[in-house]
């Protein structure tokens, strides 16, 4: 054959096969994936063009007075420090938990037994959840049922933990977050290699001495994958604050579990639903909505990063 | 030394095994410890055992032993701790205190056939009644006041409005995108685009209704140029930009777990690239599609901020271009303002407790079309 025939032949196969319906549904599904694209860029880009002017070290970096819809002594410093100790808190209960659950479900766990599906089944309704139902929780258990009886049994004359606080925020995103956590350590625990924990065993360490000295420090990684998501999950939820521990003002940072905090995401509501002058809020707003966009996007961009890292070293394990 | 086996050889690694699964199960205590704590502050409900008829009949003081403890303590309205925590002199004076504020009642009020409607009734909560101050029975939500009426109709309308607008929106954005991702585009590409539609769900939802509350209304009103300037339309678009990263992942996921078999076959019998798609892995990933829809829906109903931020009017309107209220915003809004174990607040765990069932039932529906759906491809029946 020679290279001429060759040439025509695909063009030949080219023109007769011009597929119009091909093109045109690559066109409209390619169409939407782009809109998405561009909604994504519109609210990204308009925050950080409107945002960036209002942030200063300043405004980062001061306790605003009561009366925070000014501009010119307005400040962050309590909202970005109770959504900072809020979260952190959280971890503390969330990351033993879910790891834990997690190492269950894929080390000890019979595949396919009852219990295994129910736990399976509880941690995907979990992630189902309406963050204000968690809000209710955290009202009616936390606070209500938990928090009064421990006043109770410490015989305090007022309510001391009986009331909206951090601790019972903290609480209530934990058991939110608790399925991401599980279902990052999970992937990361089933990312290692069956050889590694079997070489283990034929050396004579047990099951728990695998675990402890062989899968975890390899799943590390995944599981501070697994906390920096829920973190940035749980930064920006508003709702399953609302009644258990976020303050519309405090005069101080909080210092103690059973304070109350003022928070980024709740102070974006009230900047944008109870200003008295939305147009000399608006510059205010938009900064501290790129506060709490950087707070999160950061955080997502790491776990991004980590998660990339080990995926790539798994490869070349496995 | 011979062989131990079970928690003999090692009784202190059989300790932290047994922990670990008792840990483990803490989810599926978690799951149960909502359900019983969110239903528990609404049972008095369910039961018909809150009273709010303004007017009641008064039970004097010297009557007290005639009734059950049961009865004393709804009529007082106390909840069983602080029933059992009173002494007897307390209670009378609860009593007597009752009966003063029953006389205390002004003459209007007495005429008023609505003050001796208990409204917590479930006929009251679903259907229209005709209140003495309205022309015709209508649904009202009206929780403050002397007599609240708390008729749940206005809520379910408002929050069926705002979501099935969200995922009109949504679902034929999200599915378009996940097919192009996983069908028509280059690897490249896919890699990019892919994490980037997934970032999206990084937008925290206060962000989202900031947005849709700042810049999204008055667009739209541009557009369309309806009269209120929030309303549930402009709510129903921001819920779908929240829901569309949970539907695209998800039907992305289902579509490239069709086997390459299945296209790669439709390909070699001379199928275009579009009938692959469309004829053979839509049909054969559709169970997964609509999974996808589901837990969105489920998402979209439960979403609080965004329709908080937009729009909060109780209206009973089915046009979209009016106001709305949904249940996730009432509770939102109402709960700092509701009284401990009082009927509103009462009647919002009820509402939060229906929410829950809503979205329990559609994550399940969810996931077991998506099991199924695996084992389908599998080849396992």
């Amino acid at each position: 054959m020679s290279p001429r025939q060759s040439t025509t032949a695909t063009r030949h196969f080219k023109s007769e096969k011009f597929d119009f319906s091909s093109f045109f549904f690559s066109g409209l599904t390619g169409l939407a994936t782009l809109l998405i694209l561009a909604i994504l860029a519109v609210i990204l880009l308009n925050i950080i063009i409107n945002g960036w002017s209002g942030l200063s070290w300043h405004f980062v970096s001061t306790i605003p007075k009561k009366d925070f819809f000014d501009i010119h002594t307005t400040g962050v410093l309590p909202m970005i420090v109770g959504t900072s100790i809020r979260v952190i808190v959280m971890t503390v209960f969330v990351i033993p938990v879910g790891v834990v659950t997690a190492i269950y479900l894929t080390e000890y766990a019979p595949n396919t037994s009852l219990i295994t599906r129910t736990i399976r089944a509880a941690v995907n309704n979990l992630a189902g959840v309406p963050s204000i139902v968690f809000g209710l929780f955290g009202v009616g258990f936390f606070i209500n049922f938990i928090g009064k009886n421990v006043d109770r049994a410490l015989h305090n004359s007022g309510p001391v933990w009986g009331q909206p606080a951090l601790i019972w925020a903290s609480m209530t995103l934990a058991v939110m977050t608790l399925p991401v956590v599980i279902v990052a350590t999970e992937e990361s625990l089933k990312a290692i290699p069956p050889g590694l924990r079997e070489a283990s065993l034929a050396l004579g360490a047990t099951k728990l001495e695998t675990i402890w000295r062989i899968v975890l420090p390899q799943a590390l990684p995944g599981i501070l994958t697994g906390g920096i998501l829920a973190v940035s999950r749980a930064a920006g939820e508003v709702a399953p604050i609302l009644f258990t521990g976020v303050a519309y003002y405090t005069s101080s940072l909080p210092t103690k579990l059973t304070d109350q905090f003022m928070d980024l995401g709740y102070h974006i509501f009230v900047l944008s639903t109870q200003s008295p002058n939305i147009d000399q809020t608006r510059p205010i707003l938009y900064a501290t909505v790129l506060v709490l966009l950087m707070l999160t996007f950061a955080l997502n961009i790491v776990a991004i990063v980590i998660r990339a890292r080990v995926r790539k070293k798994m490869r070349a394990l496995g | 030394m011979g062989i131990h086996r079970g928690h003999t050889a090692r009784p202190w690694e059989w300790i932290v095994e047994k922990s670990i699964f008792l840990i483990s199960l803490s989810a599926i205590l978690m799951v149960l410890l909502i359900f019983l704590f969110v239903a528990k502050e609404a049972l008095p409900v369910f039961f018909g055992e809150i009273n709010t008829a303004l007017i009641q009949k008064p039970i004097p003081p010297a009557e007290m032993e005639k009734h059950s403890p049961v009865e004393l303590q709804s009529y007082l309205e106390l909840t069983p701790a602080q029933f059992a925590s009173m002494s007897k002199d307390t209670l009378r004076s609860l009593m007597e205190v009752k009966v003063e504020a029953q006389d205390d009642i002004p003459e209007d009020f007495r005429k008023d056939p609505d003050a001796r409607i208990n409204t917590t009734e479930w006929r009251y909560l679903l259907f229209a009644h005709q209140w003495s101050d309205y022309n015709k029975p209508s649904y009202i939500w009206q929780p403050v006041g002397q007599i609240q009426k708390f008729n749940i109709v206005p809520l379910v309308i408002g929050t069926l409005k705002t979501t099935i607008i969200g995922l009109l929106f949504a679902v034929p954005l999200a599915v378009g995108a996940a097919i192009y991702v996983s069908q028509m585009a280059r690897p490249r590409v896919r890699e990019v685009v892919k994490p980037t539609i997934e970032l999206l769900s990084g937008i925290p939802s206060v962000v989202v209704g900031f947005f849709a509350l700042l810049i999204m209304a008055t667009v739209l009103q541009h557009i369309f140029h309806y009269q209120t300037r929030l309303n549930a339309f402009v709510a129903g678009i921001a819920l779908g930009i929240a829901v569309i990263p949970v539907i695209f992942s998800i039907s992305e996921d289902a579509l490239t777990s069709v086997p390459r078999a299945y296209s790669q076959a439709a390909l070699a019998l001379g199928a275009s690239r579009w009938q692959t798609a469309w004829q053979i892995v839509l049909p054969a990933a559709l169970p997964g599609v609509f999974a996808a829809s589901v837990l969105g829906f489920g998402r979209a109903i439960g979403e609080t901020m965004i329709v908080l931020m937009v729009c909060s009017g109780s209206v009973v309107s089915w046009s979209i271009f009016d106001s709305a209220r949904s249940i996730t915003t009432t509770i939102a809004a109402e709960m700092a303002e509701a009284v401990d174990g009082g009927p509103h607040y009462r009647i919002l765990f009820m509402l939060g407790a229906l929410l829950f069932a809503a979205t329990f039932i559609s994550n399940m529906v969810g996931e077991i079309v998506i099991h199924r759906f695996k084992r389908k491809l599998e080849g396992k029946r």
